[in-house]
């Protein structure tokens, strides 16, 4: 039976699920002329269970039977999760007014999804994952289809939905695989099976890949990114930069610690898989993405690339030491990815017109001129994007590069680097545009999103300085992760 | 172990065997005399009309998914009402948690109209 510590121990998580369910209710009564409210109410939910976690930060434990874990890498992930829903729910504010999709359910299913989220961080047992990832699914396919009876809209949804429960069937088919070797969902219980030569070996690795292609999907790598440019272009764009932000992460989480946790004696195989998906990640989101003139689908097929990255530090994960080192450096990169993609999702969305399916790149043409301030803020997110050095997103990537270099990863390195080179084509092209063709883009009413922008390149900024600290930091909070 | 799953083989073989073994007795032996009325597809005992792929008024599927959302309720009301003397009050209250959440759902759903059929 659970006791008080097993709730204080997912307070964030309760918190913030309480507060969605009353302003499901709230809103109703909120007329369609008002809904600010429904926004603030939201963001104060937020900051309230980003408090919560704030004040966990630090502490370990496990509840529920061992279904949940809190440890230094749910909490980090958890406020990384609930400051990317602040995020989601200031760009949206003024785009869905503009769009005139002022629906109040918006926030509700973002506090849902974000819960969803928290509790994949935290998961400590196969059907934690599997339902986390369907409460943090769901709403996202409703989300996607948000500004339903638009065309593009819907397909976005639609295909989002279909191959989403594609691969949640595929998760838990390897979820069954694992408990037909071992006879255990609870990650305890499966490791002690596999230690005590109890599991059967073949049935854990058909179990392990399966589980490989569930998380795939979730990441979008690149067998497995089919969804991603229209899911991304179709959707609200405040959607979209949740999704290539929190989704990713909320799937990187769950696969850095499943792999960690219950699969380090298939890491010869896996490593080699890993390295396949990695490499071809990379390849394809990085080449792909100079064709592109649609912002949105640009920005889709770089966050193909960057799961390559962030997978590359992956592939050594069989080397305890060098697993530790690869979950602090790909934390840090979702941070670095983080604040880089809203970054640019915000420039684009505080120019974005009603109705439109994403901006072109000549549409970006004369911004550095005429808003110094946006202009700034995209040249810094392009310059992370790329990894010029002494940025954020080159911080992330040194630590990820290293780590590779560690694990004795050198080819897959230098295809990291030469692809980061040839990214730099289509990041400094949208830069060449803003500040090098004359035009007038237009902001739309509504600063929200240009704060974000410009809280987002300030993060960058000054987190270039300090980025030992802030790799300490997240080293120091995975230490006590198993 | 897979002796406890023979029986249940055996009795898969022998329905499937058995089954078909009528249906072929009948065609074999079974007198024939077919009306127009004994031909027409069987529809609940009413005389059939229209065709067969109807258009359906899409206000059946929003009915359709809010029954099914509140059916599974009962589904979950079940296995809790027969261990119920033995979890006690913390049962009770759980119980009450997931009625709450889904009065929650149902004022959505009814202040949103969706239970209005115009």
């Amino acid at each position: 039976m659970p006791t008080v510590n097993d709730f204080l121990l997912i307070l964030p998580e309760v918190v913030l699920l309480i507060w969605a369910l009353l302003i499901l209710l709230i809103d109703l009564w909120i007329p369609d002329t008002k809904k600010y409210y429904t926004a603030v109410l939201s963001a104060a939910g937020l900051v309230i269970s980003a408090g919560c976690a704030f004040a966990l930060l630090g502490r370990t434990g496990s509840a529920f039977s061992n279904m949940v874990v809190l440890d230094g890498f749910s909490s980090v992930l958890s406020i990384l999760f609930l400051l990317s829903g602040l995020a989601a729910v200031a760009l949206a504010y003024d785009y869905l007014k503009r769009n005139a999709a002022q629906r109040g359910e918006y926030y509700t299913l973002l506090l849902f999804s974000i819960a969803g989220m928290m509790l994949m961080a935290s998961a400590n047992d196969l059907i934690m994952v599997f339902l986390s990832l369907e409460l943090l699914s769901i709403p996202l396919y409703i989300l996607a289809g948000f500004f339903r009876p638009r065309l593009a809209s819907e397909e976005a949804a639609l295909k989002y939905f279909l191959l989403g429960a594609f691969s949640s069937a595929i998760l838990l088919f390897g979820i069954a695989w694992i408990y037909g070797s071992t006879g255990h969902t609870d990650f305890p219980g499966i490791v002690a099976s596999i230690d005590g030569g109890r599991a059967n070996y073949l049935l854990l690795l058909i179990g392990a890949g399966l589980l490989l292609v569930g998380f795939g999907f979730k990441i979008g790598v690149f067998p497995f990114h089919m969804w991603v440019p229209d899911t991304y272009q179709g959707s609200p764009s405040s959607i979209g930069a949740f999704m290539t932000v929190a989704t990713k992460a909320a799937g990187f989480a769950a696969l850095l610690r499943v792999f960690l946790v219950l699969f380090p004696a298939e890491a010869p195989i896996m490593a080699g898989i890993l390295w396949g998906l990695s490499a071809a990640s990379m390849i394809f989101g990085n080449t792909v993405a100079i064709a592109q003139m649609n912002m949105k689908r640009l920005l889709a097929y770089s966050s193909i690339a960057n799961a390559g990255y962030i997978l590359m530090a992956f592939v050594p994960y069989g080397n305890p030491v060098i697993a530790q080192e690869a979950v602090s450096s790909a934390l840090f990169y979702l941070l670095a990815y983080a604040l880089t993609s809203f970054g640019a999702w915000a420039v684009m969305i505080a120019l974005e017109p009603a109705e439109s399916d994403g901006l072109l790149l000549q549409d970006f043409s004369g911004l550095g001129r005429k808003y110094p301030w946006l202009g700034a803020a995209l040249l810094i997110s392009m310059l992370s994007f790329i990894g010029v050095p002494l940025t954020m997103g080159f911080w992330g990537k040194f630590y990820l590069f290293k780590t590779a270099v560690d694990g004795s990863q050198i080819p897959l390195v230098l295809i990291g680097l030469l692809t980061s080179l040839v990214s730099a084509y289509y990041y400094l092209r949208i830069v060449m545009f803003a500040y090098f063709k004359p035009g007038e883009p237009q902001i739309q009413p509504g600063r929200w999103a240009s704060v974000v922008a410009v809280i987002c390149a300030a993060g960058i900024f000054v987190l270039s300085f300090i980025p030992t600290p802030v790799f300490q930091f997240a080293a120091q909070m995975i230490m006590g992760m198993k | 172990m897979l002796n406890d799953y023979l029986p249940i083989i055996i009795l898969l073989v022998l329905a499937t065997v058995l089954g078909f073994l009528v249906l072929i007795i009948g065609a074999l032996f079974g007198p024939r005399r077919p009306t127009q009325r004994k031909a027409a597809p069987y529809e609940s005992g009413m005389i059939p009309y229209g065709p067969g792929t109807r258009r359906i008024s899409v206000r059946y599927y929003l009915v359709a998914v809010l029954f099914i959302l509140f059916d599974i309720e009962t589904v979950f009301f079940l296995p809790w009402a027969v261990v119920f003397r033995q979890l006690g009050w913390f049962a009770l209250i759980e119980m009450l948690v997931f009625i709450g959440i889904l009065l929650i759902g149902f004022v959505y759903v009814w202040k949103k109209g969706a239970l209005e059929w115009e």
